[in-house]
This record gives C-alpha cells, sequence and structure tokens, in this order.
C-alpha cells in the first residue's frame, strides 16, 4: 500500500522511469505518498508537472488514469454519466413488451444499474482495485463549479451517486493536479492538497534531463544549449523556453548534425525555442550584443 | 518523549503563528498535515524539513519568498558564528591566542576579501561554506556593539559596504575567463555569484537579530510585501524589472478570467436556440437532454488613456499602460496619450505583438515630447487635450486618467476637465498615491474627484482588480 519508502527511494526510482528530481519534488512526491494526500503541482508550461505524474505511475507500476481539464468540463465528463440513449431503448422495449406484465418501478429500477453507469476518469480511479495515479491535468482551466466537484473525491476519496449510493475508494489513488496558475484556486481545494511549485531546472539538472532525454547530445553542446536557454530565460519574453522546448532545440541540433552552437546555428534553429515573433528579434538582438 | 519540553512545539506554533501574521492562511488542517509531514520524515536535513513545511503550508508561489524568509528566522541554519568557527575559535585558543572570532582590522578586511574571491572563483560553489563565509563576515565586519547584552546588533549594510563584494568583480572576471567562457559569460556568472552571497549576507543578519531579539521582532520588522502587493512608488529598481516580468502572465490571467466568467454568465441568461436543441433531441427520440443557446456578442469598451509620465508617477503610468494594453482583445478600441504639461499620443507604440521592453523605451524617449515646461500641469494638460484631441472621446469612450493629480500649483482648469468627462460615457481617475495623502502639499485630488470617480491604485493587485471591474 505503500507508495515510497523515503524521498531518497523517490529520487532513485523515478531516475530509473526516466524523471530527474529535485530535492524539493523528491520530499513532496513521497509525503503525497506516505500522508496520501492529493499533491497539487504548480509552475510555468513545459516544466515536467504533467510528466512527474506519468513517472510516478511508470516507477511505481500504477495505472495512470487521466483527466484532462477544460473549459466547459462538467459532471458528466468528470466522473460518470447515465447512457441516457441506451435507457431510452430500455423503456421503449420495455413498453413494447408491456403485455408481458413489466411494471414501470422495475423499469426504473432496471435503467439506474451498472450496465447504465458510463464511468468516467474520476469514478474510474475511485473503483479501481489496482494501484492507480490519478492525474488531474491543468485543473486551473476548469469553472469554479467543477471544483466543488473535486472536493468530495480529493477529501475523502468518494463519490455519491444519487441513485446508486456512496461509492468509496477501495484503494486511495495516487492523485496528482496540474496548473499552470492561470486561476487562482480556491482555498478549500488547496487546503486538502499538498503543493509543490516546480520552477525551471539549475543548469546542472537541466543538463543531466538533456543527456537522458537526447541519446547522442555531446557534453560540449548541452552545456551550450542549457546555457543559452538560461540567458534567454532572463530576458523579458513573452514565452520563456521550457525544459520541453531545450529538449526540442536539442533533437533539433542533432537532426541538422549542428556540432557547435554559434551565432548562425542559434538564428537558424530558433524556431525551435522561442515561439513569438517579438521574442525572437528580442533575443537575437541580445545574444548577439553579447557576442559581439 | 515529551514534545513540550523540547520546545519543539511552541517553535512551530510560533512559525505558524508568524505565517499567519504575514498573511498566510496556514488553517488548522494544514498545521496538522505539517506535523503529519514531518513524523513520516526524518528531521536530519533543514532542507527536508523546509520543503515539508512548504508543501503543507504553502500554497501561493508569490507566498514563497516570505516562507523562506521567516523559516530562516524561525530554524536557523546555525546559531552564533556556526560550528565550523566556534571550533577554529578554540583552536586558536589553544594556540594561546586570544580566542574567538577574527578580530577586525585592515589587514583582517583584506584576507577575508582575498579568501571570498577564491571561494567565488571556485568551479564548484559550496553553499555552506560560502554561508559560513557569509556568517563570518557578518560576524567580523557587521557587528554594532551594544552598551549592554542584548543591545548589539549586526548590520548587512555595514558588512556589505566595508567588504564591498561588488568591488571583485572584475577579479572575479579575470578568474572565471578559461577558452570556453567569454569575458560576457564571466562577468554574468560573476555579478550571479556576487548576488548569492549578498543575498546570504543579509539573511545571515536577519538571523543574527532574530537570535538577539527574538524571531517576533524580526518577522514584525524585515519581511518585505510580496510584489503583487509591492506599492508602485516604493518599488526599488530591481523590484520594478520583476513586476515587468509579472505583467504580461498577469494580464493573460486576467482575461482568462474574464473569458470564463462571461462564459458562465452567459450560459445562463443566453437566449435557447431553438432548432438546434429540436434537431439535436432527435439522436434521443425527440426528448431534448441538452438545450442549445445562441452566442451572445461580447461586450467591448472604447478606451482613451490620458496619462502623467513626469518623473515621480512614470513608473505607474508605464505599468498600467502595458498592463493595459496586454489586455487589447478585451478593450474594442484603444488610444493613449501621455501628458506633463502637453499633450502626446503613443498610441502607436503599441504595435500588435510589440516587444514591451521597446515599448517602455520609446515612452520614455516621448515623455520629452509631452513636456515644453518640464513641470507637471494638469490644468493645461486637459486644455490642451481638449484642443488637439477632442475627437477622440465619444459618448461611447471609456476615460481613464492616470496620475498623481501633483499640479506645482497650477491653475487646474477643472472646467476642461468637467467638459472633457461629460462627452464621454465613463470617467475614473486612477491614483497611485495612498488614499491619506491626497490633497496634501500641491496635491489636487480633492478638487478633481469631485469632477472624476477618484481611485487608489497603489500595487499591481489593485490594478488587476480595477481593470477586471473595467472590463466587465
Amino acid at each position: 500500500m505503500t507508495w515510497f519508502d523515503s524521498p531518497a527511494d523517490v529520487a532513485t526510482r523515478l531516475e530509473g522511469a526516466g524523471y530527474l528530481a529535485d530535492a524539493a519534488t523528491a520530499t513532496t512526491t513521497f509525503l503525497a505518498g506516505a500522508l496520501e494526500k492529493p499533491l497539487l503541482l504548480e509552475g510555468p508550461a513545459g516544466v515536467g508537472k504533467t510528466e512527474l505524474a506519468k513517472a510516478v505511475s511508470r516507477a511505481t507500476g500504477a495505472e495512470l488514469v487521466r483527466l484532462q481539464c477544460y473549459e466547459g468540463l462538467d459532471e458528466a465528463r468528470a466522473l460518470y454519466e447515465w447512457n441516457y440513449k441506451k435507457q431510452l431503448l430500455r423503456i421503449q422495449a420495455a413498453n413494447a413488451a408491456s403485455s408481458s406484465g413489466q411494471d414501470w418501478s422495475s423499469t426504473h429500477d432496471d435503467i439506474f444499474t451498472e450496465e447504465f453507469l458510463l464511468t468516467r476518469p474520476l469514478l474510474t480511479a475511485i473503483r479501481r482495485e489496482e494501484q492507480t495515479v490519478l492525474l488531474i491535468d491543468e485543473v486551473d482551466k476548469t469553472d469554479i463549479e467543477v471544483e466543488g466537484l473535486l472536493l468530495e473525491v480529493l477529501s475523502d476519496f468518494q463519490v455519491t451517486i444519487p441513485e446508486l449510493g456512496t461509492v468509496a475508494a477501495t484503494r486511495r489513488p495516487y492523485v496528482v493536479l496540474t496548473s499552470n496558475a492561470s486561476r487562482e484556486l480556491s482555498e478549500a481545494v488547496k487546503r486538502r492538497c499538498l503543493y509543490l511549485h516546480i520552477d525551471y531546472p539549475d543548469a546542472e539538472r537541466e543538463r543531466h534531463i538533456l543527456q537522458q532525454q537526447v541519446p547522442g547530445l555531446d557534453d560540449r553542446i548541452a552545456q551550450q544549449v542549457v546555457e543559452t536557454v538560461a540567458r534567454m530565460r532572463e530576458l523579458e519574453l513573452k514565452k520563456a523556453p521550457s525544459i520541453a522546448e531545450s529538449v526540442d532545440w536539442a533533437r533539433t541540433l542533432i537532426a541538422l548534425e549542428i556540432r557547435d552552437l554559434d551565432e548562425a546555428a542559434i538564428a537558424q534553429t530558433l524556431g525551435a525555442v522561442l515561439k513569438h515573433q517579438s521574442d525572437h528579434e528580442r533575443a537575437a538582438k541580445e545574444l548577439k550584443l553579447n557576442r559581439a | 518523549m515529551n514534545a513540550d519540553r523540547s520546545g519543539l512545539l511552541d517553535r512551530h506554533l510560533a512559525f505558524v503563528e508568524a505565517l499567519r501574521g504575514a498573511g498566510l492562511s496556514v488553517s488548522l488542517a494544514e498545521d496538522l498535515d505539517a506535523v503529519a509531514a514531518l513524523s513520516a520524515l526524518k528531521w536530519s536535513d533543514r532542507a527536508t524539513v523546509r520543503d515539508a513545511f512548504a508543501a503543507t503550508m504553502v500554497k501561493k508561489q508569490a507566498q514563497r519568498t516570505t516562507f523562506d524568509a521567516l523559516f530562516d528566522v524561525y530554524f536557523p541554519a546555525m546559531v552564533g558564528n556556526g560550528a565550523a568557527a566556534a571550533a577554529a575559535g578554540e583552536e586558536a585558543a589553544e594556540g594561546g591566542a586570544q580566542g574567538g572570532p577574527v578580530k577586525d582590522n585592515a589587514a583582517a578586511l583584506g584576507d577575508f576579501r582575498d579568501r571570498l574571491a577564491e571561494m567565488l572563483e571556485a568551479g564548484m560553489i559550496d553553499e555552506s561554506q560560502l554561508r559560513q563565509m557569509a556568517a563570518e563576515m557578518v560576524g567580523t565586519f557587521g557587528a554594532m556593539p551594544g552598551r549592554g547584552p542584548g543591545l548589539s546588533s549586526w548590520s548587512a549594510y555595514t558588512a556589505l559596504q566595508r567588504v564591498a563584494p561588488q568591488e571583485l568583480v572584475d577579479r572575479l572576471v579575470q578568474g572565471l575567463m578559461t577558452d570556453a567562457v567569454g569575458e560576457e559569460e564571466a562577468r554574468r556568472r560573476a555579478n550571479r555569484r556576487i548576488g548569492q552571497f549578498t543575498a546570504m549576507v543579509e539573511d545571515d543578519a536577519r538571523r543574527r537579530i532574530a537570535e538577539e531579539k527574538g524571531p517576533d521582532h524580526v518577522a514584525d520588522v524585515a519581511i518585505r510585501p510580496s510584489i503583487d502587493k509591492l506599492a508602485f512608488m516604493a518599488a526599488r529598481r530591481t523590484d520594478l524589472e520583476e513586476m515587468r516580468k509579472e505583467i504580461f502572465p498577469l494580464a493573460r490571467r486576467l482575461a482568462t478570467r474574464l473569458a470564463k466568467e462571461q462564459h458562465s454568465r452567459h450560459a445562463r441568461t443566453a437566449p435557447l436556440d431553438f432548432r438546434r436543441t429540436v434537431r439535436a433531441s432527435i439522436a434521443t427520440g425527440g426528448v431534448p437532454i441538452t438545450t442549445h443557446h445562441r452566442p451572445k456578442r461580447p461586450h467591448r469598451t472604447d478606451l482613451v488613456v490620458l496619462c502623467d509620465v513626469s518623473g515621480s508617477v512614470a513608473n505607474f503610468a508605464q505599468f498600467t499602460l502595458l498592463f493595459v494594453f496586454a489586455l487589447r482583445e478585451v478593450f474594442q478600441s484603444m488610444r493613449a496619450f501621455t501628458f506633463i504639461d502637453h499633450v502626446h499620443e503613443v498610441t502607436g507604440h503599441f504595435r500588435l505583438g510589440a516587444d514591451p521592453v521597446d515599448v517602455l523605451a520609446d515612452l520614455s524617449a516621448s515623455a520629452s515630447h509631452a513636456a515644453l515646461w518640464g513641470r507637471t500641469n494638469y490644468g493645461r494638460a486637459f486644455t490642451k487635450f481638449e484642443e488637439n484631441h477632442a475627437d477622440a472621446l465619444t459618448p461611447k469612450t471609456t476615460l481613464l486618467i492616470l496620475g498623481d493629480a501633483r499640479s506645482n500649483y497650477s491653475d487646474l482648469h477643472e472646467d476642461a476637465l468637467r467638459r472633457l468627462t461629460g462627452a464621454v460615457k465613463r470617467s475614473f481617475w486612477l491614483n497611485p498615491e495612498h488614499e491619506r495623502n491626497w490633497g496634501t502639499g500641491d496635491s489636487a485630488a480633492p478638487t478633481y474627484s469631485e469632477i472624476v470617480p477618484m481611485i487608489e491604485c497603489r500595487n499591481l493587485a489593485q490594478l488587476q482588480e480595477f481593470v477586471h471591474d473595467l472590463a466587465w
């Protein structure tokens, strides 16, 4: 039932699953398992929040159930839904066969059973008997109402279905929520979660990540990529490059067989890292100024 | 084991109290979580304890700085000069010397700077050693002896003035420059390391004061507000840079929030699209299970911004302009004018996708156009605006005036302002000064606020709230 033995255990097992965690991440990941509390991850886009949840599932051999949040997500998509069409068919079939004597109350009992229940990610995760990692991705994208729905799941690990009663988790899932902080989550949700802010990694860790993710990347160019990306993050950009983007960049360089990241190479491949025209201009200006 | 006896529980509770005092909402549930987290972990590593506390009690990244500062105060990394220094002191005492820390004199100062430079030059920096250095520096060069026990104090400022690590930059650059590392890169690294060290020195001084006077005193005095609560007028240069980086994320957050609120209100009030609803009901045997609604036209505001860019309020005006323009999709059209005593249109600087750094540079350059005599004169600015740009104002416009209403005792021309506000749908005045200062000295705030609703707007949080209400 325990997920991890210690923060050190987290670090080694996540590394085995291809995720390099820093000390704070390892400690908090361990605590989320030990205290059986949901873990809320915040931070800029592309620093590996979703990846952490996936790595936990890989490292522990647990199945990953993912709920991708979006504007307009509702109970029917997050929790469960009745299969109306099938229910209607059943009612019509019952009407047709009413000569055989089936009355309304038995039909009513009939159409609210497991057979007509469509489970959505939250309910699925709770009902699973095996170890489960439940990933609630980009929770800040949902409407406030959905948060209320999450509260019951996150604090008691149970869901109440009016027609069926309360379904409680037989085995508590490891819950990870991710958020880009585009909206402040409610105090109530935050109170139920452990909180971790994941930021851009330091140069050393980013270099390790690059070397792990991009095979065939030599030391020198990895160093250059990390340094240049770090410089870009210090500029005032609209979208600072994330880890995902520096990995993309390293892959681009490998694909183009560029061995040295000089000015020309940067100018040629900048599109892999920066996604706004004005960011391109600014980066070109700043990086050249400092090299001239 | 009795937790009461060890004093740890008291310390923990005091820490939680201090966090609450500093504005973090740490509930009892979180407090209990923190204790549960600690019992699940080994305590031997201070960093682990801090991470565990942070995971359970901090729920907003903006609060992290406050949390770290308070954690350092309540759970200091070392006591006095630290264990290593104490050991060194004992050795010295055995050698027959006077014992205790190094004496403060010119030779010691030179020696210390040499050692510091050496350490900062090293390829890999050992953080605990650096912290020890910082402790030594504050202990030796930042001591401000008092008349009796408990009256002495420490000053990071004095220590930094005397050791002046900034002057080591050139030396560091020489040391860090290698074949692979150019001078620019070396200079950047040197500055970063010295910055890191300076922060450590400041932390250490805070820690020592806390040791002397009790943590509660420091928690009350030395903790700075987070960046969105920091007043524009009181911000330092580094703060301003940080605030500028916040502008676009803040605008994006606000835009999402607005879109969402409009969306949710829309869903409840929009008229039913009968045809689509009926057509969709065919799939369910004529039972209209899902309803469809007509899309509603979003409501948009025409905005004219008129802002004072004189020295005293330039920062505030720039932030507000950038912020409002970052939200261009929320407003239908927008024109901006700057003034000191003469009006100058700056709408053109805000091209779509323009680089904010360039925009700000252009704006400061345009300040020279806005000044003929060089002293803020609201009265003349309003009359000039009425003469030259009255066509910008229509009955659909919202007029936004930014400024502190300090007009150097000149003619206020309320009548001009009254005509301007009469021509538009709504008008607001944002004043970056604290409301209690309105009307003091040359402030014309009371006069103008009778004509235009005047709103105090001193920090990013207040600005965000105002723009939200404006766009709604």
